[in-house]
C-alpha cells in the first residue's frame, strides 16, 4: 500500500529543486571556465521578474520562460564585459550584480505586485500519467522539469565528452597554456558565462511562473547563494549538483512534513537540516582531496590578459 | 588690495544670496516633516504594504501642511539606528519606526534628539518622546476562528507560522478557541518556516499541510504565496495582513488587514496641535486599527452571521477571545473562569492553550 502522502511530497520536493538545478548547472560551467560569478541571485531575481512581466503582459508561457532566459544572459553579459574585458575583480563584480538585480527588480517590479499568472500546462499523456506513483512523478511535469535534467544530461555531456567542452575546462584550468595554443580565453570565458545567466534566469524564471505564480521582491529568498554553495560542495560535477539540489529540496520539504505530523524536534534544528546535511553529504562524496583539487578549476577567479 | 576687496563684495554677495535661497527653502519647509522606516519592501503586499498605505493616508489628510519621507528595506539592529538617526537629524518632527526589532534604536536616539517625536509599533519600551503602538490581531483571527471552524471539513486547520514569538502565538491560541468553540473536532497544525517573508518556503509549508488533511490553510508570514496555493489545490485561505483577494479569488475566505491610517493621521494631527504626549496604543476592532476583507460569498448565511456577532461582540465589548476559563496544555488555569486576561498577560503569551497538539519550539 502506497501512502497517500508520498506523491504530493515527492511533487513539492521536484518543484523546490528545479530552480536550483538550473542556476547550479549554469554557475558549474562558469565556474569550469575560471569564472567565478558571484552575481547568481541577480540574475535569478532578474530572470524571475522578467519573466513573470512578459508572462503577466503577453499571457505567453513561451514567451515569459525565454524572457527569464534573456534577462538572465543579459545581467551576465554587463558581468563578462566589466570581468572579462575590463578586468574588474570577478568577486566584488558578482556582488555587485547581485545587490544590482534585487535593486533594479524592485524597482521596475513595482506595478506588477499583486498581478497573477497561470503557471505551466503539465504534460498529461493519456494512459501513462495516470499510472500510480510513476505517471505523476515521471509523465506528469510541466517542462522545464524535463529541461532542467536535460540540461544536466546536455552539460555533463558537453564538458567531459566533447572537444568544446574540454577547451572550456581547459581555459579555466590553464590560461596561460590555452591562449599560446591559439584559443580566445576571453570568447570562451564570455561563452560559459553567458550559459550560466541564461540558466540563473531560467531558474529565476521557474520560480515566478510556476513555484509560486506572483511577482514580489526579493522573491528568491536566498537560493542563488544555495546554487553556487551546491556547485563547490558538489565539486563542479553536473549530477551531483543535481543531486545536491534534491537533496536541499527533499530535506526542506521533509522537515515540513515533520513539523506538521507533531514530530518534536526544535523548528530551528529542523529549518538548519537542509543547509547541515546537504553539505555533509556533498562534502563526504567529494572527500577524496586529490580529485577535489583535480576538479577545481586551477584558474578560477583569476583574470586572464593576453600580454602578448 | 582692491582686487582684494573686490573679492570679499564678491563672496559677501554670493553668501547673502545663499542665505536668501535658504530662507526662501525654510519658508517652502513650513511644512512639518514626517519620518517612515519599514522592515520589508513596500511591494511585499503585507506588512510593509499596509504601513505605507497609512503613509499616504497622512500625506492626503495633510497635504498641504506635512511633508513625508520613508525608508524600506532597513535591517533591524544597529543599521536602524543610523536611519532613524539621519532622519532625525534633518528636520522631520515625528517618526514612524515599524518593525519590532526597531525599540533599542529608536529609545537610543530619541534618548538624543529631544525634540523629535518617535512612534514604534509593537515594542513595549517608552519614553517622554517616544510612543508605543500595536494592533489586536487576535481579536480578527478569533472572528476568522469561528469561521474556519465552521468551514473546515477535515477537522484540521493548517497554519504557517513565521517565529515562535508571542504576537504569533496569541494568533494561534486565539483562532484555536474559536475554532473549538463551535466545533469541537477541530485540530490545528502549525508548520515553522523561520522566515517573515519566504514565498516559496512558504508555499511548500501550505503544500505540505494541505497534503496532511488540512482543508483551510491560515498563516501568520507576510507573503501571498499561501493563498495562492490554497486556490490552486482548491482549499480555503484567509489573507494576512492585506487584502489577498487577488491571489485567492476562490480560496480567501476573509482576511485579517491592518490598518494604521486613523492612528497615523491622529498622531500627526496631535503634533500639529501640540498635543503630542507619549502614550502605549493597543487598538482593535473598536478603533478601526484591525478589519476584515469582504467576506467569501461561499460562507453560508449563518455562518457569516455568527462571525458578524463575534465581531460586534468584541466592538461592545461582550465578547473577549481570551475570557475565561482558559487552560494551557498542561491543564494550568491561565484565565480563571469570568475574568479576563490583561495586557501585560497577553503580551507575553507563550504558550498553547489546552487542545492544541504540538509544543511550541523553543
Amino acid at each position: 500500500m502506497i501512502p497517500e502522502w508520498l506523491v504530493p511530497t515527492i511533487l513539492t520536493i521536484i518543484t523546490a529543486a528545479t530552480p536550483l538545478v538550473f542556476a547550479a548547472v549554469g554557475e558549474a560551467v562558469a565556474e569550469k571556465s575560471g569564472v567565478l560569478n558571484l552575481g547568481v541571485e541577480g540574475m535569478m531575481v532578474i530572470g524571475a521578474f522578467a519573466a513573470f512581466a512578459v508572462g503577466v503582459s503577453s499571457g505567453s508561457a513561451i514567451l515569459a520562460i525565454l524572457a527569464g532566459a534573456a534577462a538572465g544572459l543579459l545581467m551576465a553579459l554587463i558581468f563578462g564585459v566589466l570581468t572579462l574585458y575590463l578586468m574588474s575583480n570577478q568577486v566584488a563584480t558578482g556582488l555587485a550584480l547581485t545587490i544590482f538585480g534585487l535593486g533594479l527588480s524592485a524597482l521596475l517590479g513595482y506595478g506588477f505586485v499583486g498581478k497573477t499568472f497561470g503557471g505551466l500546462p503539465k504534460l498529461d499523456i493519456p494512459g501513462i500519467s495516470e499510472i500510480p506513483v510513476i505517471g505523476p512523478i515521471f509523465f506528469g511535469q510541466d517542462f522545464l522539469v524535463y529541461l532542467s535534467v536535460a540540461a544536466v544530461i546536455g552539460v555533463n555531456w558537453f564538458l567531459f565528452k566533447t572537444r568544446s567542452g574540454m577547451l572550456v575546462r581547459a581555459v579555466g584550468e590553464n590560461h596561460e597554456a590555452a591562449h599560446s595554443i591559439g584559443y580566445s580565453v576571453t570568447l570562451i570565458r564570455l561563452g560559459a558565462v553567458l550559459f550560466g545567466g541564461a540558466m540563473a534566469g531560467l531558474g529565476g524564471a521557474y520560480l515566478s511562473i510556476v513555484y509560486t505564480p506572483l511577482w514580489v521582491e526579493n522573491m528568491t529568498a536566498g537560493r542563488g547563494w544555495i546554487a553556487l554553495a551546491l556547485v563547490v560542495f558538489a565539486s563542479w560535477r553536473p549530477w551531483r549538483a543535481f543531486f545536491g539540489a534534491y537533496l536541499f529540496g527533499g530535506i526542506t520539504i521533509i522537515q515540513l512534513h515533520a513539523q506538521g505530523l507533531g514530530i518534536d524536534i526544535a523548528s530551528q534544528f529542523l529549518s538548519m537540516l537542509p543547509y547541515l546535511a546537504t553539505i555533509v553529504v556533498l562534502v563526504l562524496i567529494s572527500r577524496d582531496t586529490t580529485k577535489v583539487q583535480l576538479s577545481a578549476p586551477a584558474c578560477l577567479g583569476k583574470n586572464f590578459h593576453a600580454s602578448g | 588690495m582692491r582686487k582684494l576687496r573686490y573679492l570679499t563684495s564678491l563672496t559677501g554677495g554670493i553668501l547673502a544670496a545663499a542665505m536668501l535661497v535658504a530662507s526662501g527653502s525654510a519658508l517652502a519647509a513650513e511644512k512639518m516633516k514626517v519620518g517612515f522606516v519599514y522592515v520589508g519592501p513596500i511591494g511585499d503586499h503585507g506588512w510593509s504594504y499596509e504601513h505605507n498605505q497609512g503613509r499616504l493616508a497622512v500625506e492626503n489628510a495633510f497635504s498641504d501642511k506635512v511633508k513625508t519621507t520613508y525608508v524600506e528595506k532597513v535591517a533591524e539592529g544597529a543599521d536602524a539606528a543610523r536611519v532613524i538617526d539621519k532622519l532625525a537629524s534633518t528636520g522631520h518632527k515625528l517618526i514612524f519606526t515599524t518593525s519590532f526589532g526597531y525599540m533599542n534604536p529608536t529609545l537610543r536616539v530619541a534618548k538624543k534628539r529631544k525634540n523629535v517625536m518617535f512612534e514604534h509599533a509593537t515594542g513595549f519600551k517608552r519614553s517622554n518622546n517616544v510612543s508605543t503602538y500595536s494592533a489586536r490581531f487576535y481579536e480578527g483571527r478569533y472572528v476568522v476562528g469561528k469561521i474556519v471552524g465552521k468551514m473546515t471539513k477535515s477537522n484540521i486547520i493548517g497554519y504557517v507560522g513565521s517565529f515562535p514569538i508571542p504576537e504569533v502565538i496569541r494568533g494561534i491560541n486565539a483562532t484555536f478557541l474559536a475554532a473549538r468553540s463551535v466545533n469541537p473536532k477541530v485540530k490545528i497544525k502549525v508548520v515553522w518556516v523561520s522566515s517573515w517573508f519566504d514565498p516559496g518556503k512558504e508555499a511548500d509549508a501550505a503544500k505540505t499541510l494541505i497534503d496532511q488533511g488540512a482543508d483551510i490553510i491560515m498563516q501568520h508570514t507576510d507573503s501571498p504565496a499561501p493563498v495562492q496555493v490554497a486556490e490552486k489545490r482548491g482549499k480555503w485561505a484567509v489573507g494576512q495582513a492585506s487584502d489577498m483577494h487577488a491571489f485567492g479569488p476562490k480560496a480567501q475566505l476573509t482576511a485579517i488587514i491592518d490598518n494604521w491610517s486613523p492612528y497615523y493621521v491622529a498622531r500627526t494631527k496631535a503634533v500639529l496641535d501640540g498635543t503630542w504626549k507619549s502614550m502605549d496604543t493597543w487598538g482593535g476592532f473598536k478603533s478601526g486599527m484591525v478589519t476584515l476583507a469582504k467576506y467569501n460569498k461561499a460562507i453560508p448565511a449563518d455562518v457569516v452571521a455568527l462571525a458578524k456577532q463575534t465581531h460586534q461582540g468584541i466592538i461592545n465589548g461582550t465578547i473577549h477571545p481570551f475570557a475565561g476559563p482558559v487552560k494551557d496544555q498542561s491543564g494550568k488555569v491561565r484565565v480563571k473562569a469570568g475574568e479576563k486576561p490583561d495586557d501585560g498577560m497577553l503580551a507575553g503569551m507563550n504558550f498553547y492553550v489546552e487542545g492544541i497538539d504540538g509544543s511550541i519550539p523553543k
